[in-house]
């Protein structure tokens, strides 16, 4: 299915969350994340089914003011 | 010394990490200023970039207290989503909550800030408001469950120092007990010492040292500032006058006309 990582169209085969992002390549990474819009936990990803054109924000640690 | 949701900092700076030459020179600033809290962000990143990670690390190495922020942020939904996230990869509850309301001057959106600050503080975080020196706002915020306001001293960036001390020594009169940081606008030391004078707890920059052209330098001297104007208001200062009032006795002056 298509996602929109970041804003950015990708392909990937994963169901859930957590299977995304490790094919994306964030395992082990502090990061984030976010679905259409909505915080989603570290602890639930496993839980989170994706479908074709979900918005998935992932985020880092970032210099700010 | 002033209580942020019980974090007691010796030092009454916190900086802001963003804009320095490089990471080095901001590791620099802040162990030459004696900061204990730096505020930081979060940002997209793509899985194969790694700055994100790096900048992380580094800030774990200075032994900092982290003050997240929502900068950018334009909604209540955006805001509130952010915190989360930062609370998240930050491990803290501290979020520095920013709503901007107008791109020009970046000024806040106070009805959107009193409602974020809601959400927030009814979760569970412990939510410092970037708002403005509006005493009703800060009632509000207050009554939202913040227990520390940072009023802008000018427009983010801007340098200009305290554009309405009459507002921001106002806003210190009205809230005798609860922790206030001018956040913002600040451009020199000097500014730093006038709002510390006002009797405010603290002060948020960032601009003002990491576009210095020595920003540990700055850093320091922001520091030296900030201590100055709080001892200054401890002392008590004195009300300024029109008129002369002599400083050397009159009395006993000898007669030579």
């Amino acid at each position: 299915m298509t996602l929109l990582l970041n804003g950015e169209p990708r392909q990937v085969a994963a169901d859930t969350l957590a299977e995304a992002l490790a094919e994306l390549g964030y395992a082990g990474k502090v990061v984030a994340t976010a679905v259409n819009g909505d915080f989603v936990a570290s602890r639930l990803r496993e839980t989170v089914r994706l479908v074709d054109g979900d918005r998935i924000e992932v985020v880092a640690p970032m210099q700010g003011g | 010394m002033a209580s942020f949701y019980g974090f007691e900092p010796k030092s009454r700076l916190f900086l802001g990490t963003a804009q320095y030459p490089s990471p080095a020179i901001l590791a620099d600033a802040v162990r030459a200023s004696g900061v204990e809290v730096v505020t930081v962000s979060l940002r997209r990143e793509a899985g194969e970039g790694a700055a994100g990670q790096a900048f992380w690390s580094l800030v774990k190495e200075l032994g900092v207290r982290v003050l997240p922020n929502t900068a950018g942020c334009h909604s209540v939904k955006e805001a509130v989503t952010t915190a989360q996230m930062a609370r998240e990869v930050f491990g803290t509850n501290w979020i520095k909550l920013e709503v901007i309301g107008e791109d020009d001057t970046l000024q806040p959106d106070v009805v959107g800030l009193i409602e974020a600050a809601r959400i927030l503080s009814a979760d569970g975080f412990e939510v410092f408001p970037y708002t403005t020196e509006d005493i009703v706002v800060g009632g509000r915020l207050l009554d939202a469950g913040c227990e520390v306001l940072m009023p802008w001293g000018a427009p983010i960036g801007s340098g200009r120092g305290l554009n309405n001390p009459y507002g921001l020594r106002t806003m210190r009169q009205h809230f005798p007990g609860i922790p206030l940081v001018v956040d913002a606008g600040i451009g020199l030391p000097s500014h730093a010492a006038h709002a510390m004078e006002l009797g405010y707890d603290g002060i948020l920059l960032n601009t003002a040292v990491a576009r210095a052209g020595d920003p540990a330098l700055m850093a320091r001297a922001f520091a030296s500032a900030i201590e100055a104007g709080r001892q200054a208001f401890e002392a008590q200062p004195i009300e300024a006058r029109d008129m002369a009032a002599p400083s050397t006795p009159v009395m006993g002056k000898a007669f030579l006309s």
